[in-house]
């Protein structure tokens, strides 16, 4: 371990020294940094940093694209990046959200990075300067070690950092904090000045870093949150003119933080609740809609009996627990489904198209999804079907066979890789729906009774002898 | 039936409509039968309306695994399915032995229900099977009592089989088993048979050789069927009530039945080498010689020539089935009965002979209770029932009467066999009630007719007697009708409160999920099968294979998806004696078991912390005595004390160190389960436990379910030699 960290650390020192003699022209020039202060909190499995920029336009030209870079190993992990600008002074703030977006530069950084540009409302004339915030959220990026725990112990991992901002761009000075979730850290780099009180770690305040300067660190903490992982999940949202929206969901959960070794003891777990198995997690809350109905949650081999639902007139929470409780590397699948009122979620636009607006996103609190696939069931016979999210997803068209159908029903589906919590918003399927097929399927079934009843008539009145 | 005198104070227009009595009788026959259909259906889903829709009890676990194979694979793969996920390491033939007429019906009834576009899942499917053969059951059951003895006995059986718990038991929702369809097939081929006796009809005999093969391929208890059969035959022959129309029903039914059924791979060339078949063959025979006499009888004039060649004839006959059967015998050609068989002529056979049959509790000789408990008022009519059949003697009474004496019989030896009764005891005391209450109507009305005509006798036969006995008491005769009336529905409504209530109470439980009432009253969840199955299926690598006693294999492979080492279907006695061994060695003797059988994790079921009496602990015993049966080194005594089975201070030291006892009692001595109890008080057996200091060498505890019911512990690899 110390070799390794002492080698990135030559390697990084290496490319520090690299930087002042090859290359100081790649991106453009004319911001710089005068303050930054980054927050990470450690605190659960959900990674957020939370980044404020002040940055200030030394060059000529007013200039309206800020790039910030990210090591690849981060972006692999980056579940959202999100800007805001922050306008006013002290306390009358407003702040605005910006648009970023991943983008190359065009020459070859001297650091293997990645970049996002935040685009700025207005452009950013020479010598002004603005406060820019911005949130990263990763996810699968503490790394446990060991990698394998017992159930009496408790979990500890790895945040991997540098104490420098990764940037482009000069910066005159520069804060890192990073909170861990309780006081037991078992060991962090220290790259002076280095402070630790409580629960916090404060790197810096760091003067003048030229571009691209960096100073790996890393925490080694106690982190006993539950690192519970929706692997896949799968929502399906079936719509019905006759006035119910059926949504089933079907999770692939897992622990996904040191893995459990060895024994695992009934008696241990019952009776030490705090020392035994404290990574580990029983209970899941999932906030459901208000006037939800039959709801249920059940697996491949029938119901699980250990749920409880409460619902008052504003929302509703599911409180579940799987069949038993999740060590690291431990899986459980289950279906969560349940019926809403149609009325809450289906409206007319004003082009006599229906849209349907409902939560994109995991009911479960506090859930990372690798990867969520929202398929939206249109009634039978719709028509035009097109989805409106806020962020990018793949789509595409399915067909589906339910109950009684015979052309099939428009399946609009929806994937998102990486889901957040902070992911969660509404999104809209747009479709025109003519009313009269609501009347197929029960035209169907009274015209096959009807048969039925003229067949036994028939039956009754003919005679089938062949003698007389 | 009285026509309806409100409606002639209608007007014309209504009187138009008036029904005739006939069509009156119709429409009330064709609704009660509606009404005990549905009815039929729906008493049947109490488990699912206390619990939910699932699959029930050990062997369903399997039907349902295999017919999810099927609906997945088709129908090939099915029939060719080599199963690596049970008997490890030997496998099993899944396609060669089973009756896949269970898993075919259900498909069928899936994918018909797909095709007219109602989306179903297969579980759903299987969960409804049962109650849906109940209920055409109880249809065949209503043509049958018609074929009897009229419609009025009909109906009333089909009402009785309807709610009848013998048959309840193995019919509700979730029961998919065999028998679930059989009982329909087998009464459905009685009834085509007896159809066919009575009219001699091919389309009817080619009806009951097809039920006769759709029961071959649902349950191996078709036997019961083609040794039925051919004693009705004989005993027909012996009455004298020998008839073409007899004749050609069995040959037609033997014959076809009998190529029809060989085209089921489990049941192969039974029919003509399996010693349990040989009589419907014997039969068959003797039905040629039988004709062939009756034909030289009619060529021959003389008695006396007749005499002689009949003489020899039967001689012959006779000495050739002999020779032909001993050499059949001798040779190995024929195999000879088996156990199960043995055991059904002698009730103890099993016991002495075939531990693993007579450690199924289903297969123990039935108690009174449970006879009692299963047909409540039945009982009492069943007598009532024979007596009218005796009275009114035919081909088809004949038939229910035999029906009825050698299945209570086989009810007798064995709890399961009931079932194959209920149908029977449904019918004769159909026949009872019926009577009885047409009897007692009729001789209601007819007093009426006494007090304006003076004196009428009845038609005739047996009634007239007693009418003439009861013309003389004319007051009580009416007050007596009224009150044996009475009588009848209260038995009769106590009969369906019986039944209802035994549904619901007795028979509805899946027996994977435990209920129990808690503390203060409200209901307890015990799902810790499943708990644990799907612990086993989500943390376990693919290849895992698991050891337990064989009751859980099913429910291992099905709900776990790991393979087992052995399962419910009890076909290799020496694997299952070695699980046993293993069971009761010691830890480091049961090392070398466990390691030779490539096990992984092994798994016991315990009761002692639930009080759930029905664990590994309780069933031990029978894993020595299988074990002992194979391997003598077990010995049962050396598991006992005094004769007693104990597992406090007191117990045998083999007992307290024997793998089974260590894997259930690992870590329990610190558990307090009971207030004002010590630690390690064993709830089940209601003792303290002897051993409680339990170390474990070559294993460790991979998982215990919530109430400790199913505990499942790892296979250590070898310490490394270095």
């Amino acid at each position: 371990m110390e070799a390794w960290i002492r080698a990135r650390v030559t390697l990084a020192l290496t490319l520090f020294a690299l930087l002042f003699f090859v290359s100081r022209s790649s991106p453009p020039r004319q911001f710089v940094i005068s303050n930054a202060e980054r927050r990470i909190d450690l605190s659960s499995h959900i990674i957020n940093v939370h980044l404020t920029l002040k940055v200030e336009n030394t060059g000529t030209r007013p200039a309206s694209e800020v790039v910030l870079a990210l090591t690849p190993t981060e972006v692999d992990h980056l579940a959202m990046v999100d800007a805001l600008a922050i306008k006013g002074k002290q306390k009358k703030t407003t702040s605005v959200r910006l648009e970023v977006k991943p983008t190359e530069l065009p020459d070859a950084p001297p650091i293997d990075a990645k970049y996002f540009t935040i685009y700025l409302a207005d452009p950013l004339n020479s010598g002004e300067s603005t406060t820019l915030e911005v949130l990263y959220v990763f996810m699968h990026f503490l790394e446990p070690f060991p990698a394998e725990i017992a159930q009496s112990e408790s979990q500890l991992v790895f945040y991997h950092d540098t104490a420098l901002i990764l940037s482009p761009y000069h910066i005159k000075q520069q804060t890192t904090f990073i909170k861990t979730p309780s006081t037991k850290v078992e060991s962090f780099i220290r790259v002076e000045p280095t402070n630790r009180v409580g629960t916090e770690i404060k790197y810096g305040p760091y003067e003048d870093c030229p571009p691209y300067t960096i100073s790996p660190i890393h925490v080694h903490f106690e982190n006993n949150s539950p690192f519970a992982v929706v692997e896949e999940l799968v929502q399906e949202i079936e719509i019905s003119h006759w006035g119910n929206i059926q949504v089933t969901e079907h999770y692939t959960l897992v622990h996904a933080g040191a893995r459990h070794k060895g024994v695992f003891s009934r008696v241990d777990y019952q009776s030490r609740q705090f020392s035994n198995g404290a990574s580990s997690f029983r209970y899941l809350l999932a906030r459901l809609p208000a006037r939800v109905h039959s709801v249920y949650y059940r697996d491949e081999i029938g119901n699980i009996s250990s749920s409880h639902l409460r619902t008052n007139s504003l929302k509703s929470e599911l409180e579940i627990e799987p069949r038993y409780p999740l060590f690291g590397g431990w899986k459980a699948t289950f279906v969560i489904g349940y019926g809403l009122p149609l009325q809450d979620f289906l409206f007319e636009s004003s082009d006599d198209k229906r849209y349907l607006n409902f939560t994109f996103g995991c009911p479960l609190i506090g859930m990372v999804v690798d990867k969520l696939t929202i398929k939206v069931v249109l009634p039978e016979g719709s028509t035009d079907p097109s989805p409106v999210v806020p962020f990018p997803v793949e789509h595409r068209l399915e067909a589906k066979y339910s109950s009684l159908d015979v052309i099939g029903r428009t399946v609009v589906v929806l994937e998102k890789k990486n889901f957040v919590p902070m992911h969660n918003s509404h999104f809209q399927v747009y479709y025109t729906f003519n009313p009269i097929f609501m009347l197929a399927e029960p035209l169907m079934l009274a015209s096959a009774f009807f048969m039925f009843f003229v067949a036994c008539v028939a039956y009754i009145h003919i005679d089938l002898s062949i003698r007389k | 039936m009285a026509t309806m005198p409100a409606s002639a104070s209608a007007s014309d227009l209504l009187k138009s409509f008036k029904l005739k009595t006939k069509q009156q009788e119709l429409l009330i026959r064709v609704s009660i039968l509606c009404l005990v259909y549905i009815l039929a259906f729906i008493t049947r889903l109490f488990s699912v309306l206390r619990y939910e829709s699932m699959i029930h009890e050990f062997d369903p676990y399997f039907n349902y695994r295999t017919t999810l194979y099927l609906t997945e694979n088709g129908f090939y793969d099915f029939w060719n399915w080599f199963d690596y996920e049970s008997w490890y390491p030997l496998g099993r033939i899944v396609g060669g032995t089973l009756y896949p007429g269970l898993m075919v019906t259900a498909v069928l009834i899936y994918r018909i229900l797909r095709f007219l576009r109602f989306a179903v899942h297969i579980r759903e499917v299987c969960v409804l099977t049962a109650p849906f053969f109940a209920s055409n059951t109880t249809l065949v059951a209503y043509f049958f009592g018609k074929e009897i003895w009229d419609s009025g006995a009909g109906l009333v059986a089909a009402i009785l089989i309807a709610v009848c718990p013998g048959y309840i038991s193995r019919s509700v929702a979730g029961s998919y088993d065999n028998e679930g369809v059989a009982i329909f097939a087998l009464l459905f081929t009685f009834y085509v048979f007896v159809k066919a006796v009575n009219t001699g009809s091919l389309a009817w005999c080619l009806a009951s050789a097809f039920g006769y093969f759709y029961m071959v391929s649902a349950w191996g208890g078709y036997v019961f069927i083609i040794n039925l059969i051919p004693l009705y035959v004989l005993v027909l022959l012996i009455t004298g009530r020998y008839s073409m129309r007899l004749y050609v029903a069995y040959n037609c039914m033997y014959i076809l039945g009998m190529l029809l059924a060989m085209q089921i791979r489990f049941v192969g060339f039974q029919h003509v080498q399996s010693g349990e078949h040989m009589a419907a063959m014997g039969v068959f025979f003797l039905m040629q010689v039988f004709y062939f006499l009756d034909w030289v009888k009619h060529m021959l004039s003389d008695t006396k020539l007749f005499q002689a060649f009949l003489r020899i004839t039967v001689t012959s006959a006779v000495a050739v089935g002999g020779i032909a059967l001993g050499l059949g015998m001798v040779s190995g050609y024929i195999s000879p009965w088996t156990g199960r068989f043995y055991s059904l002529l002698d009730p103890t056979y099993a016991k002495d002979h075939i531990p693993i049959i007579a450690s199924v509790s289903e297969h123990q000789p039935t108690a009174w209770s449970s006879f009692m408990f299963d047909f409540h008022i039945l009982l009492f009519l069943f007598p009532a029932g024979l007596y009218f059949c005796f009275k009114r003697l035919s081909d088809a009474t004949i038939f229910i009467v035999m029906y009825g004496l050698t299945s209570m019989y086989f009810a007798g030896v064995m709890v399961r066999l009931i079932l194959v009764a209920t149908p029977a005891v449904c019918l004769i005391s159909a026949i009872a009630v019926s009577a009885t209450v047409k009897n007692l109507t009729v001789l209601l009305r007819s007093k009426n007719k006494v007090v304006q005509t003076g004196s009428t006798k009845g038609s005739g036969g047996s009634k007239s007697s007693s009418k003439a006995l009861l013309d003389q008491s004319q007051p009580f005769q009416k007050n007596g009708a009224i009150a044996l009336l009475f009588g009848a529905f209260y038995l009769l409504s106590r009969y369906a409160t019986h039944c209802t209530w035994v549904t619901s109470e007795a028979y509805s439980s899946p027996s994977i999920v435990l209920a129990a009432r808690g503390a203060h009253g409200n209901r307890v969840i015990f799902d810790d099968y499943r708990e644990a199955y799907f612990w086993l299926r989500q943390n376990t690598p693919q290849d895992a294979k698991v050891m337990s006693w064989w009751d859980y294999g099913y429910q291992i492979t099905a709900m776990g998806n790991r393979t087992v080492i052995v399962d419910n279907n009890t076909w290799n006695n020496t694997h299952i004696a070695t699980v046993g061994r293993a069971m009761s060695s010691y830890e480091d003797e049961a090392i070398e078991i466990i390691r030779s059988l490539d096990v992984d994790y092994v798994l016991v079921v315990f009761g002692g912390v639930t009080g759930y009496s029905s664990d590994d602990i309780n069933k031990f015993l029978w894993m020595v005595r299988i074990g002992g049966g194979v391997f003598p080194v077990i010995k049962e005594p050396d598991y006992l004390v005094n004769g007693e089975y104990r597992v406090d201070k007191g117990a045998a030291p083999k007992m307290l160190n024997c793998l089974m006892y260590k894997l259930c009692y690992y870590r329990f001595g610190e558990m307090m389960t009971e207030y004002g109890k010590p630690p390690g008080y064993d709830r089940a057996r209601g003792v303290e436990i002897g051993n409680k200091d339990v170390k474990l060498e070559h294993l460790e505890e991979a998982f215990t379910t919530s109430n400790w019911i199913v505990r499942i512990y790892r296979v250590k690899p070898p310490n490394n030699r270095w």
